[in-house]
C-alpha cells in the first residue's frame, strides 16, 4: 500500500494527472487518444510510431537507422548508484539497444532552473560522459535553456539517440514465438526501490543502489551467441517494472507467458527495502536491465555469454513463452501457486526517472 | 522469529498435498475475515493448490471498506471546518457520501496523512492547534487508542472512534442468515488482542470449526488442513495455528485499556447494516476526547456504497471482485468506486494488484 504525501499539492480534475506520465496503462491511452490519433505520418518501411517500440526507425537504402528519445525527470538528482547525468545517458541508448542496434550518437538538451549550481551540472555532464565512454558513443549536439527559478523544477534533461543496422535486422518487441525462453540480464527492482528508499529517509546498514548503466555490451553478448534471428524480442524494463514490460512482451507478440518467481533475481537488500515501503520490486522501474526472449535451442549459449558481461553477470531464465492464456503472464509463486503477474497502473511514485 | 519455514516450498506443497486427500467432495465453505490472508491468499496464488470443493471466500475483513459514511462524513465536516483531521492513507481516498477527505482537502479542509496515532500526536503537539485522529480499525488498533487515551493527549486533541469487534459481527452475520460457512479462519492479529477463547461461541453454538491462521502460506494451508479434519470427525472446536503469537486468554493488558477507555455499541458496517454491540465508543468518563460529542456535527449520510458499487455484496463474500462488472473498468485503484478498491485490506484492491483467482 502506498500512502499520499502530505504535502502534494491537489491537480485540478480536468488536465493532465500524474498516473498519465508514470508509464502504465492510464499513459497508453492518453497516447493513444492525444498522440496516435492526431499524427498522421508515424513511418513507415521501419519501425512505425504506431508500434510503440522502444525506439523508431527509417530506412534508408540498405541501411535501417534507429532513433529513440527520452526526458529525464528524477528527483533526487543525484542518488546512490548514479544521478541524472548517467540516467539520461543509460536510458535512451538502452531503448537503441533493445532493438539489436549499437548506439552510435546522442543528443542532449538541457533546461535548467536560474540558480541551479554549475558545479553539479558539470558533475552531470561528467556523469553523462562517463556512460559514453563505456559504449563508445558521441555527443554531437545538444541545447540549453535556462527558466526562470520557480518555472522548472531543478533540471529537465532530454536525450535522442540513433543507432545504425543492417535493413531488417531490428529485434522488435514483437517476434516471441511460443517455446521461446525468457531471460533477465539481472537483478530486478533495484532503480526503483533504492530511489523510494532515498525519499522515505530509509537509512540501512547496506545502501540500496540504483543500477542505472548501460547494457549495450549485455546485448551486443546476446546477439553474438543467437544471432538477429535467435534473439526474438528484448524491453528494457522501465516504468512499470518486470512486470509491466512481460505483459507488453505478451501482448505484441501474441503469445503467452509462464515465469517462475523463485527465478526471478532480487537482491536481498532490495527485497528487504521493499518490504519496508509496501511495495513489489517487480512493478518499479529498472536502469539497467534487459529482457531477452530467445530460441529455446540457443538459450543456454545465450545465458553463458550473458553471464561473462559485466552487467549481465547476474542473468537468470525466468521463464517461457506459451500458446495458452495469449497476452498473459501467469506466474508460479515461490511456494507453487499460480498467479496472474498483472500490469501495474504506473510507478508507484512520480519522477523515479 | 524465522518464518521461512512458513514460506518453504517443499513445506506447503506437501500440506497442500493433505488437503488434497482429506478434502471431501462436497463443497466446503471457508471463510476469512482478514485482508492480510486475503493478501497472503492472493499473493501466493493459494487458491490455484487447493481443492476447488474447497472455497475460501474473503468476508468484511477490511476496516476501511466497513467504517461507515456518516464516520467519513464527519471527519470530512470536521476538517472543512478548520480542525486538523489525522488519517492513514488508506482512508483518505474512500468515499464518503458527497465526497472524500482526499477531494475535501483539495478544497481545503484540514486533513493530513500519517502513518500511525503516535505521528498524528508528534504533530498536533508541535504544531499547538486541536487535531482530530480517526480511529478506525479492528481490535487490533483499538489498544492503541486506548493507550494514548490512558497515557494522555496534547491540549485539543480528540479521537473520531470508529472501531470495529469482528466476533460480535460475525455472530450477527451468522444469526441473520447473511453468510453461510462450513468453516472460519481467524484473523492472526485481531487474535493475539482477544485471544484464542474468543472464538469459541462459533465452534460451541453455531457448530462451525475454527481456525486461527498466522499470515504465511504454509499457516494458511495447515489451517485449511484442520478445518477440513473438523468438518469430516463432526467435531468443531478452536485450532489455534498461530499459536507462535496467538494465546488462548489474548493480551489481557490490551484488553483491560480497551474496557476503561470504551463501551461496546451497535455500530453500521458499511453496505452491511447496523450490527448489534459490534462497535467501539468512548465511555463517559472520556467524553472530553470524544470528536463526536465535541464537534457534533450534523451530515446527512446515506448508509450505502457509491452507485453501482458492488462492494458490500464482496464484504459478505457472495460476489467475488471479477464478477463485478465495474471490475478493473470503471473501477481501479487509480480511479476507484468504491473502498473494496481503495484500500490495502480491500478484496477488490488485492485482486486488482495479484491476479485475482482465476481457474488453471
Amino acid at each position: 500500500m502506498v500512502d499520499h504525501k502530505p504535502d502534494k499539492a491537489e491537480r485540478p480534475a480536468r488536465g493532465l494527472s500524474v498516473d498519465e506520465g508514470s508509464g502504465g496503462s492510464a499513459m497508453m491511452k492518453l497516447i493513444s487518444e492525444v498522440i496516435l490519433s492526431n499524427v498522421t505520418r508515424y513511418g513507415c518501411g521501419g519501425v512505425t510510431l504506431r508500434e510503440l517500440d522502444d525506439s523508431g526507425s527509417i530506412v534508408v537504402g540498405d541501411l535501417e537507422i534507429v532513433l529513440t528519445t527520452d526526458a529525464h525527470t528524477i528527483k533526487p538528482i543525484f542518488f546512490p548508484g548514479g544521478d541524472i547525468g548517467s540516467l539520461a545517458a543509460s536510458g535512451t541508448l538502452n531503448d537503441v539497444s533493445v532493438m539489436g542496434v549499437k548506439p552510435r550518437a546522442i543528443s542532449f538538451s538541457m533546461v535548467v532552473e536560474e540558480g541551479f549550481s554549475k558545479d553539479d551540472l558539470s558533475r552531470i555532464v561528467r556523469s553523462f560522459n562517463g556512460v559514453l565512454e563505456e559504449v563508445g558513443v558521441d555527443l554531437i549536439t545538444g541545447d540549453t535553456k535556462v527558466l526562470e527559478k520557480g518555472d522548472i523544477d531543478g533540471v529537465v534533461v532530454t536525450t535522442s539517440a540513433i543507432g545504425v543496422t543492417q535493413k531488417g535486422r531490428i529485434v522488435r518487441d514483437s517476434g516471441i514465438r511460443p517455446g521461446d525462453i525468457i531471460i533477465i540480464s539481472g537483478s530486478v527492482g533495484d532503480h526503483g526501490i533504492s530511489i523510494l528508499s532515498v525519499r522515505e529517509g530509509f537509512d540501512f546498514q547496506l545502501e540500496t543502489k540504483s543500477d542505472v548503466g548501460p547494457i549495450w555490451e549485455v546485448v551486443e553478448a546476446a546477439l553474438e551467441a543467437a544471432g538477429t534471428e535467435g534473439v526474438r524480442a528484448m524491453k528494457d524494463p522501465t516504468r512499470g517494472g518486470l512486470s509491466n514490460a512481460l505483459n507488453e512482451l505478451a501482448e505484441k507478440s501474441g503469445v503467452g507467458m509462464e515465469v517462475r518467481e523463485e527465478e526471478i533475481p532480487i537482491r536481498q537488500d532490495i527485497a528487504s527495502a521493499a518490504e519496508m515501503l509496501g511495495v513489489d520490486p517487480l512493478s518499479v522501474t529498472n536502469e539497467g536491465k534487459a529482457i531477452i526472449a530467445v530460441d529455446p535451442e540457443l538459450s543456454d549459449d545465450v545465458l553463458a555469454a550473458l553471464r561473462r558481461t559485466r552487467r549481465g553477470r547476474d542473468a537468470a531464465i525466468i521463464g517461457r513463452a506459451v500458446a495458452d492464456h495469449v497476452g498473459e503472464v501467469v506466474m508460479e509463486t515461490k511456494v507453487g501457486g499460480k498467479r496472474l503477474l498483472e500490469r501495474p497502473i504506473g510507478d508507484p511514485a512520480p519522477r523515479i526517472c | 522469529m524465522d518464518l521461512s519455514r512458513f514460506q518453504d516450498r517443499s513445506l506447503v506443497q506437501r500440506a497442500a498435498q493433505v488437503l488434497r486427500k482429506l478434502a471431501p467432495d462436497e463443497e466446503l465453505r471457508f471463510m476469512h475475515v482478514c485482508g492480510t490472508h486475503e493478501n497472503t491468499i492472493t499473493r501466493y496464488g493459494i487458491r490455484s493448490m487447493i481443492p476447488d470443493s474447497i472455497r475460501v471466500i474473503p468476508g468484511p475483513g477490511c476496516p476501511v471498506c466497513v467504517t461507515s459514511t456518516s464516520e467519513i462524513d464527519q471527519a470530512i465536516e470536521i476538517a472543512s471546518r478548520g480542525t486538523t483531521v489525522y488519517t492513514y492513507g488508506d482512508m483518505f481516498g474512500v468515499p464518503g457520501t458527497r465526497s472524500s477527505l482526499k477531494q475535501a482537502r483539495a478544497q481545503g479542509a484540514r486533513v493530513r496523512v500519517v502513518y500511525s496515532l503516535s505521528d498524528a500526536i508528534k504533530i498536533s503537539r508541535e504544531s499547538e492547534e486541536p487535531g482530530v485522529f480517526f480511529a478506525i480499525g479492528f481490535e487490533t488498533t483499538a489498544p492503541t487508542t486506548a493507550s494514548a487515551v490512558l497515557s494522555g493527549v496534547p491540549e485539543g486533541f480528540s479521537f473520531l472512534v470508529a472501531h470495529r469487534l469482528i466476533p460480535p459481527a460475525l455472530t450477527s452475520l451468522l444469526d441473520m442468515g447473511r453468510i453461510e460457512l462450513d468453516g472460519l479462519i481467524c484473523p492472526g492479529h485481531v487474535s493475539t488482542i482477544i485471544g484464542a477463547n474468543a472464538y469459541r461461541v462459533f465452534a460451541e453454538k453455531y457448530g462451525i470449526p475454527v481456525a486461527i491462521s498466522g499470515f504465511e502460506p504454509l499457516d494458511v494451508i495447515l489451517s485449511l488442513v484442520d478445518l477440513v479434519r473438523q468438518h469430516k470427525d463432526g467435531a468443531p472446536r478452536v485450532f489455534n495455528e498461530y499459536s507462535r503469537c496467538v494465546r488462548p486468554e489474548g493480551n489481557r493488558r490490551a484488553l483491560e485499556m480497551m474496557s476503561e477507555v470504551f463501551e461496546v455499541r451497535d455500530a453500521e458496517w458499511r453496505g452491511i447494516g447496523t450490527l448489534p454491540m459490534s462497535g467501539l465508543g468512548l465511555r463517559d468518563g472520556y467524553a472530553d476526547l470524544d470528536a463526536a460529542r465535541i464537534y457534533r456535527v450534523k451530515t446527512n449520510s446515506r448508509q450505502s456504497m457509491p452507485p453501482g458499487c458492488r462492494c458490500s455484496e464482496v464484504l459478505l463474500g457472495t460476489c467475488s471482485p471479477t464478477e463485478c462488472p465495474l471490475f478493473g473498468s470503471a473501477c481501479t485503484p487509480a480511479r476507484p468506486v468504491g473502498p473494496c478498491m481503495v484500500s490495502g485490506e480491500g478484496t477488490c484492491r488485492i485482486w486488482f494488484q495479484y491476479g485475482g483467482y482465476q481457474k488453471w
